[in-house]
């Protein structure tokens, strides 16, 4: 398995594992992160997932003490590297499948019929399309369990709206260009919304605040806007 | 308790920071300068740990609700009790119904106020850090308003033997604190220690001359999230787009427009744009206190210096704090 380290600041080595998003780069970014979930370095503060790289933050106090020559940086990349060298990439396939329903369109997704327009499709096309994908979550970022998507079709890509909403509603499903994702938590956003779910992707009070984690598989699943309502109640 | 009288600009509850949950998305948030807040906690027998109020270039108005040991550190705000300015970096008992203002922040723009106990507001997710944008930690997760009132923990039960000092008087300063060394004091043109980072060598080489050789200023477009630095615009050799990864405290992107953002306590955990540099650590606190106008310029060391500068700072912490205990200890028989 190909890794190069570089730093970043005094406080944070880049394990970098690929340079382009593909399935083999993102399973070596899950297996190194399940390598480092469990080791028990002292040094270790947490660990980034994104795209190609995994960054790992450390406390340059806790390293251990080797000679005045080598800096807490070199201490934690060999340990790195000796644990990398042992990493074998690619063959763990195991993941999650989260399911996700969704109400489709109408108040819920108000650009469902943009989306339909832009692709010259019927909007029952388009939530037959995005419903019938599965995708995988690449990296979580941007907003707590916001996940950064792959494997939307681009027969329903779709450009950012040209001004953003100031509030998107959490438990919204949007498009941006060639990727498709769920808002956890109402924020600004210039996506396209075609539809929402009843679930809540972040609670701070649970053991897992957030329902998606990388490496994660989503599936959506069309709902009635009864199903959304009586979901919502029994929450 | 303390009662809120007037909340100031932006006053909110922080502490080391919400570690652990970075890979969920979720942002660190904390102390934006670090050092004061931990000093103040020390100041007052607390652990480092401990949440402490972060005031912001215009502090509040409290009043303390029982009698309480407390330290302001940080910027300097000209701080008083009951209309009798108080000493900043050093141990204060104050009585029930004493009334804290501050004023402007006069050197460097945000104060920490330590209450010996803590501030016991619940724990989220690890931490007594307030994030705004989800609405957790802190105060009901938002910045503190009038008629907020925050509960006290229970302070180390050898310091009630000076907060029951206390009787009369309206407050007293103990009469030791920290040696300026430990004091963040920002400079007119305040240097900045930085390390170059990985994407450096993709900025023109006019980009790099001008990030070193030219003073920046402070943009009024700043705040906890992070700074934007108003100043020479840093182009890339050619244009690229890249994949997010992660970002940390103290790094500094360039986004297409050439004009640099430094990411601070409340940054999203993960960025695209290229990144010219990283701060160092030990110099984030100074950088953190800088006010909107403030100008620097950026000074390259290498990561082993970064590492050493760090490392002796942190032990000179642990000093102190030995020191404060003997000090608090050497009334006790």
């Amino acid at each position: 398995m190909y890794f190069h380290l570089s730093p970043l600041g005094d406080h944070a080595i880049v394990i970098e594992l690929g340079d382009d998003i593909n399935e083999t780069v993102h399973r070596n970014v899950q297996c190194v992160s399940h390598a480092i979930e469990q080791q028990s370095f002292e040094w270790l503060i947490e660990h980034i997932p994104a795209f190609t790289k995994v960054t790992v933050l450390y406390d340059p106090m806790k390293t251990p003490y080797v000679n005045a020559h080598e800096s807490p940086y070199e201490i934690v990349s060999k340990q790195l590297i000796r644990l990398l060298r042992t990493v074998k990439g690619s063959k763990v396939t195991r993941s999650r499948t989260v399911e996700i329903p969704v109400c489709y369109g109408g108040e819920y997704g108000p650009d469902l019929a943009y989306v339909a327009k832009v692709n010259h499709l019927t909007e029952e096309e388009v939530v037959h399309i995005h419903s019938q994908g599965t995708y995988t979550v690449y990296m979580i970022g941007f907003a707590p369990g916001f996940p950064y998507v792959g494997g939307m079709s681009e027969r329903i890509a779709t450009p950012r709206k040209q001004s953003p909403r100031l509030e998107i509603p959490a438990g919204s499903v949007g498009i941006a260009g060639k990727q498709t994702g769920v808002y956890p938590i109402a924020t600004p956003g210039g996506w396209q919304l075609i539809g929402q779910t009843p679930l809540s992707l972040f609670d701070p009070n649970s053991t897992s605040p957030t329902l998606l984690q990388a490496g994660d598989t989503i599936v959506f699943k069309p709902i009635t806007r009864q199903a959304y309502e009586s979901y919502k109640e029994e929450k | 308790m303390i009662l809120i009288h007037k909340p100031g600009m932006l006053t909110t509850i922080q502490d080391k920071g919400r570690y652990g949950f970075q890979k969920q998305g979720i942002i660190v948030s904390g102390a934006m300068d670090q050092t004061a807040h931990r000093i103040a906690n020390l100041l007052v027998g607390n652990s480092e740990d401990c949440a402490t109020i972060e005031a912001t270039i215009a502090g509040p108005k409290l009043e303390f609700e029982q009698d309480a040991l407390i330290s302001l550190c940080g910027g300097e705000f000209n701080p008083s009790i009951d209309g009798h300015r108080v000493k900043q970096w050093c141990p204060v008992i104050v009585r029930k119904g004493s009334v804290l203002t501050f004023g402007q922040a006069k050197n460097g723009c945000r104060c920490y106020l330590a209450v010996a106990g803590g501030i016991q507001v619940d724990v989220v997710m690890g931490s007594r850090s307030t994030y705004l944008r989800a609405g957790i930690g802190g105060k009901d997760g938002r910045g503190l308003r009038a008629g907020d009132r925050l509960p006290i923990g229970t302070p180390a039960s050898y310091l009630q033997l000076y907060i029951d000092e206390i009787k009369n008087k309206s407050f007293i300063s103990l009469p030791w604190s920290v040696t300026h060394a430990f004091r963040t004091k920002v400079q007119n043109n305040q240097p900045v220690r930085v390390m170059i980072s990985h994407e450096y060598h993709l900025f023109s080489k006019k980009s790099q001359q001008a990030f070193f050789n030219e003073p920046f200023t402070i943009s009024s477009q700043s705040d906890r999230m992070g700074y934007r630095l108003n100043g020479p615009t840093l182009p890339l050799a050619e244009e690229q787009s890249m994949l997010s990864e992660a970002v940390v405290f103290g790094t500094i992107q360039v986004p297409s427009n050439g004009e640099p953002i430094v990411l601070l306590a409340d940054r999203q955990t993960t960025g695209g744009y290229p990144r010219i540099a990283q701060i160092a650590s030990v110099d984030l606190p100074i950088f953190a206190q800088l006010k909107p106008g403030a100008t620097i310029t950026f000074h390259e060391i290498t990561l082993e210096e970064a590492q050493r500068l760090y490392m002796d700072r942190e032990r000179a912490i642990k000093h102190l704090t030995r020191a404060i205990t003997l000090q608090y200890q050497s009334r006790i028989r």
